[in-house]
């Protein structure tokens, strides 16, 4: 990625992420979900799903997953060097699933996750909140809570960087895929 | 070695192109591969024990030596990867007919292999095959005569990281029939790549290669001195033919010297751990006590082996993909 | 049987090392013999001549040891194969080895390969009779008729005898004949299945290993053995530097021995075979950097007194399974004098001392007056340009066997003409134009 440039730094990014957790909580009422299970994608899903934890006082640990082994890109970029165990600590069936990513583009990463969290089990229902819903859509699959929904060319890419403190970054796609840079 | 291993095993990126020897790769790629077996632990205590990395994708498991144990954690992980996998025992089969193991190549090559795990009596088989397959074709060393066994060192430094954190400053004694073991080979080559602080070889001169120091050893005869204060005690399997060739009197006086019992055990660190690459001889190695005791980590290793399998399955595979895709690009 | 030609070889360098002769000068053959150097008798008239400037000429080469797989391995090479490569590398004298199929132990097959070679006519075969029958090293063979059908001495081959009293039966009765019996020093327990020198490589391969002293101890019991038989011995590819000193103690006490190398192992060593190249895989096996010194010190010093191939040609099958299991040897012939002027090249031997230990060295230890450009003698010669630089693919060799280690080296010197007993039976040009 080149020219990479500040988009929102921590004092802008913070207030929507409180903002999710408002709605998070709405959605949950609306729904009469008590005991909801939090499950963060690694890396950006994983800083904001402890944000939002903490916010909702939920009682179960949080839930952390690597989709590496779920990528459908495997066959072109081979093995990420740098892969996590995934941790869900408590068995997901039958619970009420809040999946958190920073940004939502293609789907494809929440097309693996949900892969991997059937592959340990049957959950009730997955309710997805991603900080930023971002145009670029390859498959069906839509939010249930959004932070942002910001204006991007189709060669601009917009990423979280974090933990502490967090921003948004916008860079220009080279034409050369890049290992990160792949699923959205 | 290094210039060819190097060439045959990585690709310009330092990516695995084939899995055959410890020898030639540096500690960052030996770490990686532990990483990446961190990685996949969590899969089997999953209820679903597959990940999608490798559907699609037909693994030949090429035993010419039988080993049921080895066959059938490979076989698990590459089904546990979603790769279909196909369990050929050829010592039965085409050797005998006449076929020549590159006939045999060839003819799975035609089903579309995409990777080959070799085991076989002969030093030097696995990079036979990995310089005469397809390009697209990793090949995995699963044991070639005495010189390589690269997945087994590879979950005994797993199962040591597990239980030691780190590398640096451990002290391992590996006693038994090193002359023989090709486990040991790769075992001695990972230790030092990893930066363990001193590997001991414990055996008579028999058991001990002609020049063992050069494999980067210190040797011990004696084995009292030899386990003194060590992290790591890794009992090596002694054949029953070594007594036939004249390499040892009796398993009696073996285990007498060698064997490892609570006693000697004592003279370890109080921390140490003891490993074996199983099957083990109750008696022959060590004392039932001390393989089913509180230090044991056999049966862990069984366990990790799966998952150091899976690492380096999926790494070879994912490279090779990349080389093919490059041909096409 | 048709006229040989008069020929002229004019202004090449003869060297021929037997009579002291190293100059530039004429050489002239009448009726398949050496006539004279320098200015021919006023009656002579030549009918061939043969440019040699810039060239070399010497006597043409007698290679001690090579399997030319004919009989009964024909899938490997032939005779006709093996000669003609030989003629092309400057090799007008083969001894062949008599572990074939079946085994040179009758006088029938003696006939059948000598009838070969002349029928190929490229080279002068000279067959090794097998010391015991079937080389099984239980049973003598009947060495009487074997020398009576032209074998010119008895080994066998790569099969070490494994009993000590059927050696040295087998020494006394060979001497009756008076047998050169060639021996290949290995104890055959202490080899024990091995397939690389027992060392650092071997370690690290874990490949199983020949300890030095297979062929320390050999020598040692087959030294013994002569002095009490009077057996007159030869020791065949010595391969490491103890071997060699026993040898420089053995001539120093005047006992009746000599010795030969194989050229792969003045340049190769155990540390070649990293990567398990098949082609390195050779018996008896590359030893480490000091065997390899030992031995071109020997051979400088004349202790070591001939230089052969020991060529084993191999169809691709037989190099193409993992490394223990192929089968040992290295296709020779055409690098034989290359490799060895590459020795010159490389400070370890006179130029002289080099075309010595591939022409009279070998024909002393056969007791044969050859290897040398005397008068009246068959006009046996190799003429070598010392110049012409070229790189071995192991496509472009002669040798139906491929199997060389020795592909992508640099060869300092190439052979242009080889004439066997007077006629010309490779030269460089038609070799060229057959070729185009």
């Amino acid at each position: 990625m080149n020219n990479r440039k500040m988009y929102m730094d921590a004092n802008e990014v913070r207030p929507l992420v409180d903002v999710m957790a408002d709605k998070v909580h709405s959605l949950l009422n609306s729904r009469g979900i008590t005991d909801p299970l939090m499950i963060g994608i690694r890396t950006g899903g994983v800083w904001l799903a402890e944000i939002l934890h903490n916010q909702l006082q939920l009682d179960d640990p949080l839930g952390t997953l690597d989709i590496s082994f779920y990528r459908d890109d495997f066959t072109r970029i081979g093995m990420n060097p740098e892969v996590h165990p995934s941790d869900l600590p408590i068995p997901v069936d039958d619970r009420h699933i809040i999946l958190v990513d920073d940004v939502l583009h293609t789907g494809r990463t929440i097309r693996a996750a949900l892969n991997e969290i059937f592959d340990y089990g049957r959950p009730a229902s997955i309710i997805l909140a991603t900080l930023v819903d971002r145009s670029g859509r390859e498959l069906p699959i839509q939010p249930d809570v959004v932070g942002l929904h910001p204006e991007l060319e189709q060669n601009q890419h917009i990423t979280l960087i974090g933990p502490e403190p967090l921003g948004l970054v916008i860079g220009t796609k080279t034409n050369r895929r890049s290992r990160s840079d792949e699923q959205g | 070695m290094s210039f060819s291993n190097k060439t045959l095993q990585l690709d310009d990126e330092q990516r695995l192109l084939h899995f055959l020897t410890i020898d030639g790769l540096d500690r960052a790629t030996l770490t990686e591969i532990l990483d990446t077996a961190e990685g996949f632990t969590g899969v089997s205590e999953r209820t679903i024990k597959k990940v999608p990395l490798c559907r699609g994708k037909v693994v030949a498991n090429l035993f010419f030596e039988t080993s049921t144990r080895t066959r059938t954690t490979f076989e698990l992980a590459a089904k546990r990867l979603s790769a279909d996998v196909l369990n050929l025992n050829i010592s039965a089969s085409a050797t005998s007919k006449g076929e020549t193991l590159l006939d045999t190549l060839r003819n799975l090559e035609a089903m579309h292999v995409d990777m080959f795990i070799v085991r076989h009596a002969s030093s030097g088989t696995a990079h036979f095959i990995a310089q005469h397959a397809d390009r697209g074709v990793g090949v995995i060393n699963a044991g070639d005569g005495r010189h390589a066994h690269p997945t087994q060192a590879m979950l005994d430094m797993f199962t040591i990281r597990r239980h030691k954190g780190e590398f640096a400053g451990l002290r391992v004694a590996i006693v038994g029939d090193v002359l023989h073991s090709r486990v040991a080979r790769s075992q001695i080559l990972a230790l030092n790549t990893l930066g363990v602080s001193e590997v001991r070889a414990v055996a008579p001169r028999t058991l001990l290669p002609s020049d063992a120091r050069s494999l980067g050893v210190h040797v011990y005869h004696n084995m009292e001195e030899g386990i003194w204060d060590v992290d790591v005690i890794i009992m090596l399997r002694l054949q029953k033919e070594r007594m036939q060739g004249a390499l040892l009197p009796s398993e009696h006086e073996y285990f007498s010297l060698y064997g490892l019992t609570e006693k000697r055990l004592a003279l370890a660190d109080s921390e140490a751990i003891v490993m074996h690459p199983g099957p083990i001889n109750r008696g022959v190695e060590m004392d039932s006590q001390v393989a089913d005791g509180s230090k044991s980590v056999i049966l862990q290793q069984v366990s990790y082996g799966i998952a150091i399998r899976m690492a380096v399955i999926s790494k070879v595979i994912g490279t090779q993909n990349l080389r093919m895709q490059e041909v096409a690009g | 049987m048709r006229k040989k030609k008069d020929i002229s070889i004019l202004g090449g360098r003869v060297i021929d090392p037997a009579n002291g002769i190293d100059e530039i000068t004429d050489l002239h053959i009448a009726g398949g013999k050496i006539l004279c150097l320098g200015s021919p008798p006023r009656e002579f008239q030549a009918t061939l001549t043969i440019d040699a400037k810039e060239q070399v000429v010497c006597p043409g080469l007698i290679d001690l040891n090579a399997n030319l797989r004919e009989p009964g391995a024909e899938h490997k090479a032939t005779i006709a194969s093996e000669t003609q490569a030989a003629a092309s590398g400057g090799i007008t004298t083969i001894c062949c080895t008599p572990d074939t199929y079946p085994v040179i132990d009758t006088p029938a097959v003696v006939g059948q390969i000598r009838h070969k070679a002349r029928k190929a006519g490229y080279c002068r075969l000279l067959p090794q009779g097998a010391l015991t029958q079937a080389l099984k090293g239980d049973r003598l063979s009947e060495m009487a008729a074997l020398k009576a059908a032209g074998c010119i001495a008895v080994t066998n081959a790569y099969t070490p005898l494994a009993n000590t009293l059927v050696q040295r039966r087998a020494m006394e009765y060979a001497s009756t004949f008076n047998l050169l019996i060639i021996l290949r020093p290995e104890d055959h327990y202490l080899s024990n299945n091995g397939c690389v020198h027992e060392g650092k490589v071997a370690d690290r391969l874990g490949l199983p290993g020949i300890p030095e002293a297979a062929e320390t101890v050999a020598v040692a019991r087959d030294l013994a053995l002569a002095e009490t038989t009077g057996a007159v011995i030869h020791f065949h590819a010595l391969s490491s530097a103890s071997a060699a000193r026993t040898m420089a103690w053995a001539k120093r006490e005047g006992r009746r021995v000599s010795a030969d190398v194989a050229i792969h192992q003045l340049h190769l060593s155990e540390t070649d075979i990293e990567g398990f190249d098949s082609n390195h895989h050779v018996r008896p096996p590359l030893r480490n950097d000091s065997d390899r010194n030992g031995l071109r010190d020997a051979v400088a010093k004349n202790v070591i007194q001939a230089i052969c191939s020991d060529h084993q040609p191999h169809e691709a099958d037989a190099k193409a399974s993992p490394f223990p299991d192929t089968e040992p040897g290295i296709s020779g012939l055409e690098t034989l004098l290359p490799l060895t002027l590459k020795l010159v090249d490389q400070g370890v031997l006179e130029l002289s001392d080099a075309i010595a230990r591939l022409t009279c060295g070998p024909a002393d230890i056969l007791g044969l007056r050859m290897g040398r450009l005397t008068p009246n003698h068959p006009a046996d010669i190799c003429i070598f340009d010392p110049r012409h630089r070229w790189i071995v693919d192991k496509e472009k060799l002669l040798s139906a066997g491929k199997n060389t280690p020795f592909t992508g080296w640099e060869m300092p010197a190439r052979v242009t003409h080889t004439l066997l007993k007077g006629r010309l039976v490779y030269s460089q040009n038609t070799h060229e134009e057959n070729a185009t």
